[in-house]
């Protein structure tokens, strides 16, 4: 059985991830991916490289469960999370998310669920580098808002 | 007494000055504990005061501070998490 969630310092081949995913599962109709990436600006700042950190044990912990929490909710097949870790720069990429299923709904549903869940309730810290300096990104209510269209209370910003 | 295991991630890590330590307590809670950490002043009271986001993890499941300690367990502290 291939890993679910893997949280790596390298980068992450996206058509890879997906060709795993779906290998031998003739069930599978639909793949939705989102993937996230650093921007060069953040809240009216310049943003030359971020360092994230994280919460090695509770990371897998948490996007496991949520994982299982997505099978549960939607009719999906397969899911991985790939998550970036350490020191980035803006192009790269940060986060993979994937889901297999039937048909579009389920999996474009099932991958926005999860990236909303992971935002808000797995352990990762972004410190980005700035012109003024380092500074740790504030989360934003937006993202427990974002949560909440899935009846979770987030209570993280 | 129970003996916890308490870590600090990202900006509050970076104020106490390390990611963990043990600590033997009379807390009952995970809210005590925390209180407890804020009467020691400096980084800790600074950075964990009431009225800041703080979150909390009881063996590495997010939590609240209603949670009971256990002899043993991790909790961890650190500010609204920013992943994604």
């Amino acid at each position: 059985m291939a890993p679910r969630v893997s949280i790596q310092t390298g980068d992450f081949d996206v058509a890879q991830e997906i060709a795993a995913l779906r290998a031998g599962d003739q069930r599978v109709g639909a793949v939705c991916a989102f993937v996230g990436t650093v921007r060069d600006r953040n809240d009216g700042a310049a943003v030359s490289s971020m360092e994230l950190e994280h919460y090695p044990g509770m990371t897998e912990k948490a996007i496991e469960a949520m994982i299982d929490e997505a099978h549960r909710r939607f009719d999906v097949y397969a899911a991985r999370v790939v998550h970036r870790v350490g020191l980035l720069q803006p192009l790269d990429q940060i986060v993979l998310v994937a889901v297999t299923s039937a048909h579009r709904g389920e999996s474009f549903q099932a991958c926005e669920f999860l990236i909303d869940y992971l935002k808000t309730q797995a352990p990762f810290w972004k410190k980005e580098e700035t012109p003024q300096g380092a500074r740790w990104v504030d989360a934003r209510v937006s993202d427990d808002t974002a949560l909440a269209r899935w009846g979770i209370e987030g209570g993280n910003g | 007494m129970n003996k916890v295991r308490v870590r600090y991630f990202a900006s509050i890590r970076e104020a106490v000055g390390h990611g963990s330590e043990d600590v033997t307590t009379s807390a009952e809670t995970l809210g005590a504990l925390r209180d407890e950490l804020i009467a020691r002043g400096g980084a800790h009271a600074r950075s964990m005061a009431r009225g800041k986001a703080v979150r909390v993890a009881l063996d590495q499941v997010m939590s609240d501070e209603s949670q009971p300690l256990r002899d043993g367990c991790e909790v961890a502290f650190f500010p609204p998490v920013t992943g994604g």
